[in-house]
């Protein structure tokens, strides 16, 4: 009886003690260091303008249907872009209900931009991402709007072409993962260029 | 399937090959209580006064039944210190978004959850957790938890090592050795490095930002109660509302994601995950958190090499493991760098594979690797959507998990894990040449054989039984997203990830219900300690057996005829157990999406 209370004060002990050192001084260090040496990242990476705005965050997307907007991808967070509710559709492969959205998305996009009846779509244009905050959309999608977009704002297209490639986060060291565009801070740009 | 893609492929396992060996040595010191390591001058002291303040005699070893009540107790006083912060959260600090207190079952399927490195999560973290509870109540498993998977897998390669004695280490000794000298270290390193790629560590409210364009939404308009109103038709009316903000979530999330993966919890701070943007900011983050959720159970089949004095031994069944990551990564990646015929038909290019769910900065195959990653080891963090994936994408990371996750597996759990399948290989391999099977010296005798059966069966009976529970009953059928043999996946999935201690889903399961929370949370319970106890019983017999000198007639645990028999004993009972329901699930769906058959 005895050696089981000294495991049960072990127990106990190791789980305050524990508490204390993983849960309290580590992310504290975590936190001091962060705020140190990557303030930006740490705090969410905010676009911030020069009168104190949040415009959002380099990182999460936001919606857009503006023609004068690129556009993002659909999103299953909430009722879009909901970022206290991030999350995908989680619908199958099978399932009819996504089909029917699918469809849709799809006639608009080539409506919107002016593609033929049967012109491929680029996929991430018509899907919902995992986190329904995906800030980027794939170069090809990006390169679609383009036309549009330049003609809603009479920009030549090749001033928007290179807002493009200026707005495009490049794959981790040239090798991992996918290049993507990222569409807050290219809408950014474009809406000072023609405030200009 | 591009170059660059298997240029990745090769870049991860190479990489996991490299860091394999440091790995296992330095995990060779943290687990000797008298082992030596960089951190001592800082960490002695700590370690020093932890002992004291617990009443632990740091140089008296245990047997295995005293170890494993240790453990039990550890987990237990854990367990319990979770569901009270997470049921009195809104009396605590930490909490600017003033989130209310957890349900009843909801505090306890998320306590049981963390308690047993499945991290399964029923609820949304964003809309539900205090930075306290986040902080606290969940990342003391994450640490805990992790550093007991370690702790037991280190108790049973003892056992293994040694001969004729009756301990096997002190489980204190190992829990807060593990903790300190292995993962504080490491988490420190990687949780400063995830924040410079984005991940957020803050103890801001959540943050207003003006949405550049405001978005139009029709929403169900309420009465001054807060109950919908309802038209003639009795369908609700619809009105027009205008979002000009986005909440932008904030809190002290990088040291927990740091942890979540090196401890292959794989509980997120979001609901999305890896996927979502703040824990996985880049393609550069996403690399390193898979090869954080492998680094540790890879290291530790060094550590089986050397402790055995066998290095031949460990190397094996890491190859055993790597062939059948291998198999998994491609078929997976395949099928979702194929995608949906249907889809295609709809006009989505067919070259950009399967999108749904995934993100575009991780693409198709980083999607597919993540997937079968966080399943062959027991994380469960998800960086896509697994519901969405096609049939045969979302049958590798389910058939993983129903494995038992021993390729590479969560840290400990999956190399204790593989070793039953390693002593029933031998056993088969004995009986198919009529001797006494021995296992690096010892007879495996049917003690041995019953334990390692025991854990098998726990593991498929639990599974399917309460699969079959749920897809006949209301309140199982009640949560599904998707119908046709998608919903029967997506229960299955539910059961074998709690089980085997995963915490991945296919996630369009509404699971946050009572009856879903209680059955889960038991098979978390089931799958974890009733799991441990034959394989710790193992590694008490194993330990007090004599040695008996190799002869020209012992089965080498090492070389290619080994790996072969290890990899027919885990597919076999692999398959055996669970074919017949993945064929009513995945199997049946994949041919159904090729005939276009929707539901």
């Amino acid at each position: 009886m005895k050696a089981f209370l000294t495991e049960i004060r072990g127990a106990v002990m190791s789980t305050l003690i524990l508490a204390v050192v993983c849960c309290g001084i580590y992310p504290l260090v975590v936190f001091g260091l962060g705020q140190i040496f990557f303030r930006d990242q740490a705090n969410g990476s905010l676009i911030v303008d020069k009168a104190g705005t949040i415009h959002g965050s380099r990182l999460l997307g936001q919606p857009f249907t503006a023609e004068k907007y690129f556009q993002a991808r659909p999103s299953a967070a909430g009722n879009g872009y909901d970022a206290t509710s991030s999350g995908g559709s989680n619908l199958g492969p099978t399932s009819s209900n996504l089909v029917a959205t699918l469809t849709q998305r799809v006639a608009d996009y080539r409506a919107q931009n002016k593609l033929t009846t049967n012109a491929p779509v680029p996929a991430d244009a018509v899907t919902a991402s995992g986190s329904g905050l995906d800030p980027h959309i794939s170069v090809a999608n990006a390169e679609l709007q383009m036309p549009r977009v330049a003609k809603a704002r009479n920009l030549p297209v090749e001033t928007v072409l290179a807002l493009i490639r200026a707005n495009t986060d490049s794959a981790g060291l040239g090798i991992f993962g996918e290049p993507g565009v990222n569409v807050l801070p290219l809408n950014l740009t474009l809406d000072g260029l023609t405030a200009k | 399937m591009r170059i660059i893609d298997w240029l990745q492929l090769g870049l991860f396992v190479a990489a996991l090959a490299l860091i394999t060996k440091p790995m296992g040595l330095y995990l060779g010191q943290v687990l000797d209580a008298k082992g030596r390591t960089w951190f001592d001058p800082i960490l002695k002291p700590l370690e020093k006064i932890t002992y004291r303040l617990m009443g632990v005699k740091a140089e008296r070893e245990q047997d295995w039944k005293q170890y494993t009540i240790a453990m039990l107790l550890f987990s237990a006083v854990t367990c319990i210190f979770t569901y009270a912060i997470l049921r009195l959260q809104n009396h605590l600090p930490l909490n600017p978004q003033g989130f209310g207190a957890l349900s009843p079952d909801l505090a306890f399927n998320t306590a049981v959850s963390f308690t047993t490195n499945t991290n399964w999560q029923s609820y949304s973290g964003e809309a539900t957790m205090s930075y306290l509870s986040q902080m606290v109540a969940l990342v003391i498993h994450n640490f805990g938890s992790a550093a007991t998977g370690i702790a037991l897998a280190a108790a049973l390669v003892r056992g293994i090592a040694r001969h004729s004695v009756a301990t096997l280490g002190n489980f204190w000794v190992d829990l807060i050795r593990t903790t300190y000298y292995l993962l504080l270290p490491l988490c420190l390193v990687f949780a400063v490095f995830l924040v410079s790629q984005g991940v957020i560590q803050n103890f801001n409210p959540y943050t207003k930002a003006k949405l550049l364009e405001p978005m139009k939404i029709s929403v169900a308009k309420t009465d001054a109660d807060g109950k919908p109103v309802l038209d003639a038709k009795s369908n609700p009316v619809m009105e027009e509302q205008t979002v000009t903000d986005q909440t932008i979530v904030q809190g002290p999330m990088a040291s927990q994601i740091a942890i979540k993966m090196l401890g292959t919890n794989g509980g997120g701070y979001a609901n999305a995950n890896a996927a979502h943007p703040f824990e996985n900011p880049t393609p550069l983050s996403n690399f390193l958190q898979m090869l954080s959720i492998f680094a540790i159970g890879s290291g530790l089949t060094y550590y089986l090499g050397s402790m055995t004095k066998n290095q031949a031994h460990g190397w094996s069944i890491w190859s055993a493991m790597m062939i059948l990551f291998l198999g998994g990564a491609l078929l997976c990646w395949w099928a979702e760098a194929n995608g949906n015929p249907i889809h295609q038909q709809l006009g989505l290019a067919a070259a950009d594979g399967n999108m749904e769910g995934k993100e575009v900065r991780f693409g198709v195959f980083n999607s597919a690797l993540f997937a079968t990653v966080t399943t062959d080891a027991s994380c469960g963090a998800v960086n896509a959507m697994h519901d969405s994936f096609t049939p045969l994408g979302g049958f590798v990371p389910l058939f993983n998990i129903q494995l038992g996750e021993i390729i590479i597996g969560g840290v400990g759990a999956g190399l204790y894990g593989m070793l039953v399948f390693v002593v029933l290989a031998v056993f088969i391999a004995g009986l198919m040449v009529g001797r006494t099977p021995e296992y690096l010296g010892k007879k495996i005798q049917s003690f041995e054989v019953k334990m390692a059966m025991l854990s098998l069966l726990i593991l498929c009976l639990t599974i399917l039984g309460f699969a079959a529970w749920a897809s006949v009953s209301q309140w199982g059928l009640a949560g599904l997203n998707n119908s046709g043999p998608h919903g029967l996946s997506e229960i299955l999935y539910a059961y074998s990830s709690c089980v085997g201690n995963n915490g991945s889903a296919f996630a369009g399961l509404s699971a946050n219900t009572p009856w879903y929370n209680t059955t889960l949370g038991i098979a978390m319970l089931f799958g974890r300690f009733l799991m441990i106890v034959p394989i710790m019983a193992l590694a008490g017999s194993l330990g007090a057996k004599k040695i008996s000198p190799a002869s020209g007639g012992t089965f080498p645990v090492s070389g290619g005829t080994f790996v072969i028999l290890l990899l027919g004993t885990v597919l076999l009972v692999g398959a055996l157990n669970f074919l017949p329901c993945l064929a009513l699930g995945p199997i049946v769906e994949h041919f159904l999406m090729l005939q276009g058959k929707l539901f």
